[in-house]
C-alpha cells in the first residue's frame, strides 16, 4: 500500500499518460504474500458495486420517505407536557435504564462507559485469531460478550419505543394506550431494609460521617456490591488461568471490570423485577 | 443518432478543455482505469488494485460506504432545509409548517432528512457489528476502529441536536429529556452525584453550557442549529478523512 501511494506522487507529475508506465504497478499487488491474480482493478470492479449501493440506498431512502413524511407534532410549549416523554429511538434504550437505574448512571455513566468500553475493545483483546473473517469458535469469548451487549441494547430499545406508554407503565400492543394502567401495589425497598429487617439488624448508625449514617446493614450493601466485583473478578483469575495469562494483569483487569459492570445491569434489572429492590446501594451522595 | 453523440464526444475529447479537466482517457483500458483513481479526488480514496475477495458483499454488506451515503444526503438535504429555516423559537415551526405546506419539495426534503438520519444512526451501528465480528479491529487496524467509534458517537449528537430544531413538542419534549440527563451528571451537574458539593448548581453546570440557559428555549435552539449545521458536520467530515486515509493506510482485513 504504501509502495502504491509513492508512486502515486511520481506519477502524477509525468502526465499525461503513457501505458507502459503503470505495467509494473498493475501488476504489483499491495501485500507481497498475495499471488497477482487474487486482485483485480478497483474500476470498474469496486466502482460498479458502489455504483449499485449507492442506487439502492437512495431508492430506499426516497421510497421511505415518500410512503411516510416526517412528522411535526404541536408547537413546542413548555405548559404541557407530553406523557409519555420519549427520546429519539437510538436513546430509547438508555431512557428505559431510567427505570432502574437513576439518571447519573443510566444517562451518563453507563454511556459513557460504553464508549470506553468500545473504545478499549482491540486493545484488550489480545487475540490474533479471527482477523477478517466471520468466524465464532476462534473468538467464543468476544463475540460472546459483545453480542450479550448488543441485545441487552437492541431489547432495551424494543422495550422503550413499543412497550412503554403513559406514565412510561408497560403496554402490550393490544392495550388501549390511551388509558393508564392501574398503579401497581408494588412496593420498592431499599436492600439495606431488607436485610435490616430480615437479620432484625439494629438501626442505629456505628459511624456518623457528616451527612453519611453508617449503620451494619449499610455497610453488608457495600460488603455486597465490592463483593460482586471482588468475586467476580476472583474466580477466572483462580480457576481460569490460561485465560488470566493470555491477557496479562492490565488487560485482564479492565476486562472483567467492564465484563462485570455489563453483567451488574441486567443483574440490577432482575433484582429489582424479581426482589422488588429499588437500590443495592446507599449514599447520601449516590444510590446504586 | 448514437453515432453522433459519439462523433461529438470523440472530438470533445481532444479539446483543451476536456483535457485540463480529465487528465487520462476514458477508463476503458487498464492503465486508464489506474490513472483514474490517481486523478480524480474522490476516486483516489481507492486503491488502484483490491483482493478480489475484498469484493465480496457478504463481506461488509456495504455497510460503511452506505454510512457514508446517508452522510452525503444529509448534507445535500440539509443545505437545502437550511434555505427555509431559521433558529428562533417565534419562527421555527412556521418554518416547518411552511416546508410542509408552501415550499415546492420542502416534505420531501425534510422526510430524506429524517429517513437518511434514521438510516445513518441503524447503517452505524450495523457497520460497527460487522467489523467487530469479522475482527476488522485488529492490529494494525486498532487506531481506525477507536475513530469508528468517535464517528458513531458524533453521528449520535449530530441526530440528537437536530432532533431540537422542528421546535414542536416532539422535540422540546425529547431533549429536554437529554438536559435532565446532564443535569444528574457526577461532579458536572448540579442534580449529580457530589456536583453541590462541588459548586454545581442550575446556572453554571454542564447542562446550562449545553442549553445555554436553565430551560430548552431561545440559545439552546441557537446551540443545537449552529452545533448540527456547523460544528459537528465539520468535525464529522475530518473524522471521516481520518476513518478513510487510515484504511488506505492499513489496509483491507477481507478474506484472503
Amino acid at each position: 500500500m504504501a509502495e502504491e501511494e509513492s508512486n502515486t506522487v511520481a506519477n502524477q507529475s509525468k502526465l499525461p499518460d503513457k501505458p507502459g508506465r503503470f505495467a509494473a504497478l498493475l501488476k504489483k499487488t499491495s501485500k507481497g504474500s498475495m499471488a497477482p491474480e487474487d486482485t483485480v482493478l478497483v474500476w470498474p470492479h469496486l466502482v460498479y458495486i458502489e455504483l449499485i449501493c449507492i442506487l439502492f440506498g437512495v431508492a430506499v431512502i426516497l421510497f421511505l420517505s415518500l410512503v411516510s413524511p416526517a412528522p411535526l407534532e404541536e408547537l413546542a410549549s413548555a405548559d404541557t407536557t407530553p406523557n409519555p416523554t420519549k427520546a429519539p429511538w437510538y436513546f430509547l434504550g438508555l431512557q428505559e435504564l431510567l427505570v432502574y437505574f437513576d439518571p447519573w448512571l443510566a444517562g451518563v455513566v453507563l454511556p459513557t462507559m460504553i464508549i470506553i468500553g468500545l473504545v478499549l475493545i482491540p486493545y484488550i483483546d489480545p487475540n490474533p485469531k479471527g482477523k477478517g473473517y466471520y468466524t465464532f469458535s476462534e473468538r467464543k469469548f468476544s463475540i460472546t460478550g459483545f453480542s450479550f451487549g448488543l441485545a441487552l441494547w437492541y431489547i432495551l430499545i424494543v422495550v422503550g419505543v413499543w412497550f412503554r406508554g403513559l406514565d412510561w407503565s408497560w403496554y402490550w400492543p393490544w392495550d388501549d394506550p390511551h388509558m393508564h394502567q392501574p398503579a401497581g401495589a408494588v412496593k420498592l425497598v431499599d436492600l439495606e431494609v431488607i436485610l435490616t429487617s430480615v437479620l432484625g439488624l439494629s438501626e442505629s448508625p456505628l459511624v456518623t460521617l457528616g451527612r453519611y449514617a453508617v449503620t451494619i446493614a449499610n455497610l453488608l450493601t457495600w460488603a455486597i456490591f465490592l463483593g460482586y466485583y471482588a468475586v467476580g473478578f476472583s474466580i477466572p483469575f483462580l480457576f481460569l488461568r490460561k485465560f488470566y495469562k493470555k491477557l496479562g494483569f492490565v488487560r485482564y483487569n479492565l476486562v472483567m471490570f467492564l465484563f462485570l459492570s455489563m453483567m451488574g445491569v441486567p443483574l440490577k434489572i432482575f433484582l429489582r423485577l424479581l426482589a422488588d429492590v429499588k437500590y443495592v446501594l446507599v449514599t447520601p451522595w449516590f444510590k446504586i | 443518432m448514437l453515432k453522433l453523440l459519439e462523433r461529438i464526444l470523440s472530438v470533445a475529447r481532444t479539446t483543451q478543455v476536456w483535457k485540463s479537466i480529465f487528465r487520462h482517457g476514458f477508463p476503458s483500458t487498464d492503465s486508464n482505469r489506474a490513472l483514474v483513481m490517481f486523478s480524480n479526488v474522490i476516486l483516489h480514496l481507492h486503491p488502484v488494485r483490491v483482493r478480489r475477495g475484498a469484493l465480496k458483499i457478504k463481506f461488509t454488506w456495504c455497510l460503511g460506504g452506505l454510512t457514508f451515503l446517508f452522510f452525503i444526503l444529509l448534507a445535500i438535504s440539509g443545505v437545502f432545509l437550511m434555505f427555509y429555516y431559521v433558529p428562533d423559537t417565534r419562527r421555527a415551526y412556521s418554518n416547518m409548517k411552511d416546508l410542509g405546506t408552501v415550499i415546492y419539495f420542502g416534505n420531501l426534503f425534510r422526510a430524506v432528512h429524517r429517513w437518511s438520519a434514521h438510516a445513518m444512526v441503524f447503517s452505524v451501528w450495523m457497520h460497527m457489528t460487522r467489523v467487530f465480528m469479522t475482527g476488522s479491529y485488529k492490529p494494525p487496524r486498532e487506531f481506525n476502529w477507536v475513530v469508528g467509534v468517535i464517528l458513531l458517537a458524533i453521528t449520535l449528537v449530530l441526530s440528537w441536536t437536530g432532533y431540537l430544531l422542528p421546535w414542536d413538542q416532539l422535540a422540546l419534549w425529547a431533549v429536554t429529556v437529554g438536559a435532565k440527563m446532564a443535569e444528574a451528571s457526577p461532579l458536572l451537574g448540579s442534580a449529580g452525584p457530589f456536583g453541590p458539593e462541588l459548586g454545581m448548581t442550575s446556572s453554571n453546570d454542564v447542562a446550562f453550557v449545553l442549553l445555554g440557559g436553565t430551560v430548552v428555549g431561545q440559545s439552546a435552539l441557537l446551540r443545537f442549529y449552529v452545533l448540527h449545521c456547523l460544528a459537528l458536520p465539520l468535525v464529522t467530515a475530518l473524522f471521516i478523512a481520518v476513518h478513510f486515509w487510515r484504511i488506505r493506510k492499513d489496509g483491507f482485513s477481507g478474506p484472503l
